[in-house]
């Protein structure tokens, strides 16, 4: 498996959602959920979307899978157009890549067994019937850390947790080798976050499995992550290394973003940082750089012009005046 | 599947017709909807006469010993005609209503799934249907088709389709938004199997809670038809008709009209009964 090889390479991503609304002069309002969004995923690499609430993060991770049809721009997967994709192509690449859902809850269909949920990809995508389609099943659960006898139980005999692990083992039934986990462990409790994040660490390790997680939490992409883009306001404003990212942030949002992590090390301990006003909303972005009412560093250009994307080496950032 | 996969939709099925049948309403309802269907299914053997045999000199005979409900103006039984009449009371309130259940709970689950301008055009067209009054679109329907019991069964289930329609698809619109879905979506699952399997089982039970109440519905819909002469053709017994005809002897002959009355009452109130029971048992708020 070659490092460079590029899995998933998404090239100016848009999505807009439009909203009608008003009698009897009708007022529409476009959302820019996603708002050209370029990034690249090498095979075997876990990559980190992160961002704010209403970012426009998970938007994005459904259009990288096809689930949402994008406005603009191109998905490609191992080579292969997503964007395009229909019928047996697009059956083909359901199976290479899988999703895994912040909500354990509504994640499962409460009227069927386990055992239903975790053979019925097996039997759509012809991968196994009856006896051996069961002891898949049963290899799965043990793969995820569940008892064989969950296999004949349903969903609300499981705790938050345990469905996301019957969740991730339904994302792998079908054997991908993307996984896009939308905030995987934010709906779990603290203690429980941690399990489920090793285990995807372990699967990522053992399966070879390439991911793209999306997440606001900075501790869970840090620890998870190799490469992070931030996103702000439909717009990634950096990426590169997590630790270059995080270590030495360029973009004013991305400190921003860092600061209000709290690090567990009393010795590190510094002045909360003060946060200056809220997200605006994605209908109405402000002019120039998305982020400039809320930048310290903001000038006169920066109202007015969005800044260019200014390659790095390993990364980027959209910035005027990015710090060193 | 294996044994035990199969048991735990079993045990839990037990379970609801085990608080279902701790209420004593339902029960009630049960007892008097079996009543009407056992009568309907035995009535050649209940019956003690042929329904439609006339004996013109017992005419209008009151309850008694020889007739125990009494004998209508041609002098047939009044008793046998309200046992073969449940027959098609039961018949066109359960075909139509069936039909209705089908052909509603696909088009409101199939425009829920669909949603946008499809589902905007759909629902708009089962609002007008709604805004008639059963009784008056029935009524329309069975002057264009002709009174038959056929077109009385397609008159009754047309009134019925739209409000089928509402019911089915108000609980897709929450389904489909579920994550399970769109996991189905992104393993590569046919919209055909998400509904089928995915969403259909999670508003069946919503549909016959309907249906069981919308048959009490039907009952008087039939019987209101029948009874202003656009239901079922004589001599055929159906207990609107035989209201009907009791009708013109009313204050000579209070029996004709009453005890088809009741007969509609029991079906009615059973039917209802047994729906609120119904509805109340599949509540998810009532069993967590």
């Amino acid at each position: 498996m070659s490092a460079s090889e590029t899995l998933l390479d998404v090239h100016d991503l848009a999505k807009h959602f439009t909203l009608t609304k008003g009698f009897p002069r009708p007022v529409t309002t476009t959302v820019r959920a996603v708002d050209g969004v370029s990034f690249a995923v090498q095979r075997g690499e876990a990559f980190g979307l992160v961002g704010e609430s209403g970012c426009g993060k998970s938007t994005a991770a459904r259009a990288v899978l096809g689930l949402i049809p994008p406005d603009a721009g191109r998905v490609r997967f191992a080579g292969t157009d997503v964007t395009d994709a229909k019928g047996s192509t697009l059956q083909r690449l359901r199976r290479r890549m899988q999703i895994v859902f912040q909500d354990p809850y509504s994640s499962l269909n409460p009227r069927r067994t386990i055992g239903q949920a975790l053979t019925e990809p097996l039997g759509v995508h012809g991968l196994a019937r009856g006896r051996a389609a069961r002891e898949r099943a049963i290899a799965l659960l043990e793969e995820v850390g569940l008892p064989p006898s969950a296999y004949d139980r349903h969903p609300h005999e499981f705790s938050g947790g345990q469905r996301q692990r019957i969740g991730i083992a339904r994302a792998l039934s079908v054997e991908p080798e993307l996984i896009v986990a939308d905030e995987p462990v934010s709906a779990l409790d603290v203690s429980v976050q941690a399990q489920v994040l090793l285990l995807l660490k372990d699967l990522q390790a053992r399966r070879g499995l390439t991911f793209v997680l999306v997440s606001h939490d900075l501790g869970v992409i840090r620890w998870f992550c190799a490469r992070v883009a931030v996103m702000y306001l439909g717009r990634i404003v950096e990426d590169g290394p997590v630790s270059r990212v995080f270590g030495t942030p360029r973009h004013p949002y991305t400190r921003m973003l860092r600061d209000a992590s709290p690090i567990p090390d009393p010795g590190i301990r510094s002045q909360l940082p003060r946060i200056v006003g809220e997200i605006p909303s994605a209908a109405d972005p402000p002019a120039g750089c998305h982020f400039h009412p809320r930048c310290p560093r903001a000038s006169d250009i920066c109202r007015t012009v969005y800044p260019q994307w200014r390659a790095d080496g390993e990364g980027g950032v959209a910035c005027h005046h990015p710090e060193d | 599947m294996t044994d035990a996969a199969l048991s735990a939709p079993l045990s839990s099925r037990r379970a609801t017709i085990g608080r279902l049948l701790s209420d004593p309403a339902t029960v009630a309802g049960l007892v008097l909807c079996s009543v009407v269907v056992a009568g309907a299914l035995l009535a050649p053997w209940l019956s003690p006469r042929d329904p439609l045999e006339q004996n013109i000199i017992d005419r209008l005979t009151g309850p008694g010993s020889e007739y125990l409900l009494g004998t209508d103006q041609f002098g047939r039984d009044v008793l046998s005609r309200l046992l073969w009449g449940a027959r098609i009371s039961l018949m066109v309130s359960f075909l139509s209503i069936s039909a209705a259940l089908v052909i509603g709970g696909a088009i409101g689950m199939i425009s829920g799934y669909i949603g946008g301008r499809f589902d905007l055009v759909t629902m708009q067209v089962m609002d007008v249907l709604l805004s008639f009054p059963s009784l008056v679109l029935g009524m329309i329907m069975v002057a264009l088709l002709g009174s038959s019991i056929t077109n009385l069964i397609i008159a009754i289930a047309l009134t019925a389709i739209a409000p089928f329609a509402r019911i089915a698809r108000a609980p897709v619109l929450v389904i489909k938004e579920r994550a399970f879905i769109e996991a189905g979506r992104a393993l590569g699952f046919s919209h055909l199997r998400i509904l089928l399997v995915h969403v259909l089982p999670n508003i069946v039970t919503d549909l016959l809670v309907m249906g069981t109440l919308w048959m009490a519905t039907a009952v008087r819909t039939e019987a209101s038809l029948s009874f202003i002469g656009l239901g079922v053709k004589p001599p055929t017994s159906t207990w609107g008709g035989m209201m009907r005809d009791g009708f013109e002897n009313i204050l000579d002959s209070p029996w004709l009209c009453i005890w088809p009355g009741l007969a509609i009452l029991v079906l009615v109130l059973g039917l209802n009964l047994v729906g609120d029971g119904l509805c109340d048992v599949t509540d998810p708020k009532a069993t967590q």
